[in-house]
């Protein structure tokens, strides 16, 4: 298992302009970078980030999309994998933050924790590449590897989980822009807004 | 074609008149012809989902990065789809026309297709403005659900009356 936030600390020394869409990892990522092509855009509605993903993907096919999903998400929007693999957008690389636990409702496990091979499934959903890492040596090793090729690229990192337990109207509020000005803030970065 | 009819010809040319780049969807049993004709057209992209709710958080990353998507999928996926569309479209504010077929429409007002007893009832809870489009004259209304989205910056659906239109020849 490796903890999200040194996690993420590998995958920025290789960021580049990258736009990134920080997923379950927003409040460590919001650490590092807060830019225009930063998008914490938390949790419109579960399950859909990877869409979100794609889509920015093929807009922008000249821009490499990197998106931190979870296990959580996958498992709610299996079906987006075959979608995501049938388009191949070779911008966009998508990593998972498996914790294998819902964390911030308590801590419960998600249906299949221990036993689910996400890397396995996004294979068989016809992604080209897929990766699964616990070790965070192994990780920074081949990092810039996997990195260099091309997209549709799935990788499926295990992470320690940071189970929130507080009721949701006592926990601190990380993001410091809406989820619509996030978008419209890419969009201007990208000279499409 | 009858001109009781929405001709598949109608809604493309609606669609490239009002600069449509993807169109995210999900078949349904009626837009087979809509669906070769799109699938023609190399300025196109056809995005095909697994479920309907998928179409939203898909559409909200194209206009993300600039592309202008339509959603089309028929009224029991847009039932389904009802967290998606609050958080992926009306929490965004991304401006998408949802080309919604609607199955179990009549004109008569009786049905027996709960599919279309809900479908408008959905849309008001969720304070979404509609049109309906039941055959050719009607195609003006979706470049005003274009425009609509637009000035909103929020979702518009279209509503196509399953009873007359010609997707399905």
């Amino acid at each position: 298992m490796m903890h999200t936030a040194d996690v993420l600390k590998v995958f920025a020394e290789h960021r580049g302009d990258a736009v990134v869409i920080s997923g379950r990892g927003g409040k460590h990522w919001l650490q590092i970078s807060d830019t225009a092509l930063d998008l914490p855009l938390g949790d419109p509605a579960m399950g859909g980030h990877s869409g979100f993903g794609l889509g920015l993907a093929l807009a922008q096919p000249n821009k490499r999309v990197v998106l931190f999903d979870s296990e959580g998400d996958i498992l709610m929007s299996l079906g987006q994998l075959p979608t995501i693999a049938e388009q191949a957008p070779a911008n966009f690389y998508h990593f998972i933050l498996d914790n294998e636990v819902y964390a911030t409702t308590g801590g419960q496990p998600v249906p299949g924790a221990k036993n689910v091979d996400y890397a396995g499934i996004a294979r068989a959903s016809g992604y080209p590449r897929a990766y699964s890492f616990s070790d965070i040596e192994d990780f920074t090793r081949e990092l810039p590897g996997i990195l260099a090729g091309p997209g549709p690229v799935f990788i499926a990192l295990k992470v320690l989980p940071e189970v929130e337990n507080t009721p949701i109207g006592q926990r601190v509020r990380w993001r410091k822009r809406s989820a619509d000005k996030v978008v419209s803030d890419v969009r201007g970065a990208l000279g499409v807004g | 074609m009858s001109t009781e009819a929405l001709s598949p010809e109608t809604v493309m040319r609606e669609m490239k008149q009002n600069g449509v780049t993807d169109i995210v969807w999900l078949p349904d049993s009626e837009t087979n012809w809509l669906y070769l004709l799109m699938k023609a057209d190399p300025d196109l992209r056809l995005v095909g989902v697994t479920r309907e709710g998928h179409a939203c958080s898909i559409a909200a990353g194209l206009y993300a990065g600039g592309h202008k998507p339509m959603i089309l999928i028929q009224n029991t996926g847009m039932l389904e789809s009802g967290d998606s569309i609050r958080g992926w479209l009306m929490g965004l504010n991304i401006p998408v026309v949802l080309m919604v077929g609607y199955r179990g429409y009549t004109r008569h007002g009786v049905n027996t297709d709960t599919a279309a007893t809900y479908t408008e009832r959905f849309l008001m809870a969720f304070n979404i403005p509609f049109f309906l489009i039941e055959n050719d004259a009607d195609s003006d209304r979706i470049t005003k659900a274009f425009e609509l989205a637009d000035k909103t910056r929020q979702p518009v659906v279209v509503l196509v009356g399953d009873e007359f239109h010609g997707f399905n020849r």
